[in-house]
């Protein structure tokens, strides 16, 4: 297939139909909205399921139904509309049962705003309904990227029974590029061996969250965490980006690591020895691989469009073998490439500064200074 | 002595097909048992129970999918209509059915009952009124009469602040995408009959692809009314009835003129 301009919501939604989604289920809200509006389009078209469910809430348990026939199935939405699926969520958890969600991140709290942010991680990454589960979480930093892993959520919840997110934000939602998008996949015959299909001839099946005994209930949640432990075995992602011999590593992800990606590039004009790491997959979150990078550099330096939501991700995994330092913007405001530039600037001639302070006092305070009182 | 001729005995009642071999958790005298078992003598006597897909909902019937031989799946509180969506949708062929209870279906699953009747959702939905929360210890339900006590109403539901019971049968019966609503009760024989006939007739309907059907039954709950058994049967006729008229509220032509095979 050749390039094309596509912008990233219509394209994460023709990169599930050719992914073999069979239903899809969710409600507007910008922006993501126009990922809906294509499923509108074309899932009828291709003799498919789409229903505008009547709220999140609905949607979520739309999808709930056809993740227990074994079908592929997704939902998209944005961050208020998530908060609202998390009910669903964890049913899902409880139950063992495969779908794709695509959260197009936006500001918040509350109604909050229609721009790009990354307050949804602690939401996704950290379970965000009730009760222990884990859902695996992938932040694309392009359009090709957020094509490459919708599909790729499809695979990796199948294989682990699980939820696997999309995690975008307006930006990546919004934004055109060129980008390829794969071939149609044959729709898959057949249905798992745990699937609730209605086909006589064999013994009746149940899918349930409900375990009224408490031993039967942590069987369940053992299960889940066994699995979990394979899920960080083997599908840890991440990318690194002039990391070989560099001094300081910012880590970031999705479109906050796009425009670390430009200011790390603008530092090394300047001599400076800065590299990126992104991590791809937030859940399961490249743990190893940080506390690595934090044994051979000065410093870390997380950059993100929250308040420092997978800092704390990125402090556990370093250990203290070095000073994790932070910068954020947050309600929708997208950090400049300079403004990024600048801390890089700060802790190459500071490299410890943040050793023992109080990390999110300290860039706090730089934030507001530098906002000049506005 | 008794004496018992096996030989010419007739079996006149047996436990349906549809029911696997475990005995219910309901309390004595509850109505539940009797709904569940109409709709799976009706599954069976329509062939469809192979080709059936339950949904439970959240409250005393949560576990009635231990108790039909037929794949079931268990939803979130109020949810049902939304997962027999997602059900029916990639599985159109099946009978996609869900049970569910009054604050199950009327309050918290207000929206998702509406929306998946309004959009014609060709599934089954079996209502049991029981004018309270069973699950969770006799609690006020959107159907519980004026003036009846319940341990969040401990001075009778008071119309003042907790307005009155809504009536699901009539409220779906507006709804241009049904295709039947009516209201039975269980609380004799003869209309425990006629409970059957219906569900017989949603199910009819759900098969020729003809949209949402719906059958609310009156139903008791001995143990949160506080009563015996038999006076919550007497309760269901003399006070429930009233206030929840039995009746057709909506019967398209096209579920009019089915003929069914009477099994
Ligand atoms: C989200 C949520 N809220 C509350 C509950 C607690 N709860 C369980 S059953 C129930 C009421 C069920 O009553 P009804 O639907 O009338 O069914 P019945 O038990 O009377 O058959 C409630 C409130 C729950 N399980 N989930
Ligand atoms: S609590 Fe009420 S509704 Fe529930 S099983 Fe007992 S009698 Fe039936």
């Amino acid at each position: 297939m050749a390039k094309e301009l596509l912008k990233g919501n219509n394209a994460m939604a023709e990169a599930a139909i050719r992914a073999g989604c069979e239903a899809y289920f969710g409600y507007p809200i910008t922006p993501q909205t126009e990922l809906l509006e294509h499923m509108a389009a074309r899932m009828p078209e291709l003799g498919r399921a789409f229903v505008q469910a009547e709220s999140e809430v609905a949607a979520i348990n739309m999808v709930y139904g056809t993740a227990c026939t074994g079908k592929r199935v997704m939902t998209s939405s944005s961050s208020p509309g998530v908060s609202l699926m998390t009910e669903g969520l964890s049913y899902i958890a409880g139950t063992e049962v495969p779908m794709v969600l695509i959260d197009v991140m936006r500001g918040g709290p509350g109604l909050g705003n229609i721009a790009p942010a990354q307050g949804d991680y602690n939401q996704m990454v950290r379970g965000g309904g009730h009760g222990d589960y884990k859902s695996i979480v992938l932040a694309p930093a392009s359009v090709q990227e957020a094509i490459d892993l919708t599909v790729l959520a499809f695979d990796l919840a199948e294989k682990y029974r699980a939820i696997a997110v999309v995690l975008a934000d307006g930006s990546l939602g919004q934004m055109m590029e060129p980008a390829e998008l794969p071939e149609m996949q044959p729709l898959r015959k057949g249905t798992p061996d745990w699937a609730i299909t209605g086909e006589p001839g064999r013994p009746r099946r149940l899918l349930t969250s409900i375990y009224l005994q408490p031993e039967a209930e942590e069987t369940t949640n053992i299960r889940l965490q066994r699995r979990w432990l394979d899920v960080e075995a083997n599908e840890v992602r991440y990318q690194e980006t002039y990391l070989d011999d560099a001094d300081i590593a910012l880590v970031a992800f999705g479109t906050a690591g796009r425009v670390a990606l430009s200011a790390v590039r603008q530092a090394r004009a300047e001599g400076i020895k800065v590299g990126l790491f992104r991590p791809i997959s937030l859940s399961p979150f490249p743990v190893a691989q940080i506390r690595q990078l934090a044994s051979r550099v000065r410093s870390l330096l997380v950059v993100e469009m929250n308040a420092g939501q997978m800092l704390d991700d990125v402090k556990l995994a370093a250990q203290g073998a070095c000073p994790v330092e932070f910068y954020g913007r947050m309600g929708g405001v997208v950090p400049l490439p300079d403004e990024v530039l600048a801390e890089i600037l700060r802790v190459s001639t500071h490299p410890t500064a943040d050793l023992n302070g109080h990390t999110r006092a300290a860039w706090l305070d730089r934030l507001e200074a530098g906002r000049g009182g506005n | 002595m008794l004496t018992t001729d096996i030989q010419n005995a007739k079996v006149v009642y047996e436990r349906p097909e549809g029911f696997t071999d475990l005995t219910t958790h309901y309390c004595p005298g509850c109505t539940h048992g009797t709904a569940h078992r109409l709709v799976a003598e009706t599954l069976d006597e329509m062939g469809l129970r192979e080709h059936s897909i339950g949904v439970a909902s959240v409250g005393c019937s949560v576990f009635s999918y231990n108790y039909f031989d037929m794949d079931f799946v268990q939803a979130a509180h109020g949810r049902a209509p939304a997962m027999a969506t997602g059900i029916k949708r990639v599985f159109p062929d099946r009978a996609v059915f869900t049970y569910q209870g009054d604050g199950d279906l009327a309050s918290i699953g207000m929206a998702e009952i509406m929306h998946a009747a309004g959009r014609g959702e060709n599934i089954t939905v079996i209502f049991i009124n029981n004018a309270i929360y069973g699950m969770t210890g006799g609690q006020m339900a959107p159907t519980t009469l004026p003036g009846m006590k319940t341990t969040s109403s401990p001075n009778g539901r008071d119309v003042e602040t907790q307005g009155y019971p809504l009536r699901m049968a009539e409220i779906l019966a507006t709804l241009d995408a049904v295709s039947y609503s009516v209201r039975r009760s269980l609380h004799d024989p003869a209309n425990i009959r006629k409970a059957k006939k219906a569900i017989r007739t949603a199910f009819e309907a759900q098969r020729r692809g003809l949209g949402f059907s719906m059958v609310e039954l009156l139903s008791s709950c001995p143990t949160n009314w506080g009563m015996t058994p038999l006076d919550s049967l007497a309760f269901i006729e003399q006070k429930m009835v009233p206030a929840f008229p039995l009746g057709d509220y909506k019967v398209v032509d096209a579920v009019k003129s089915m003929k069914m095979k009477e099994g």
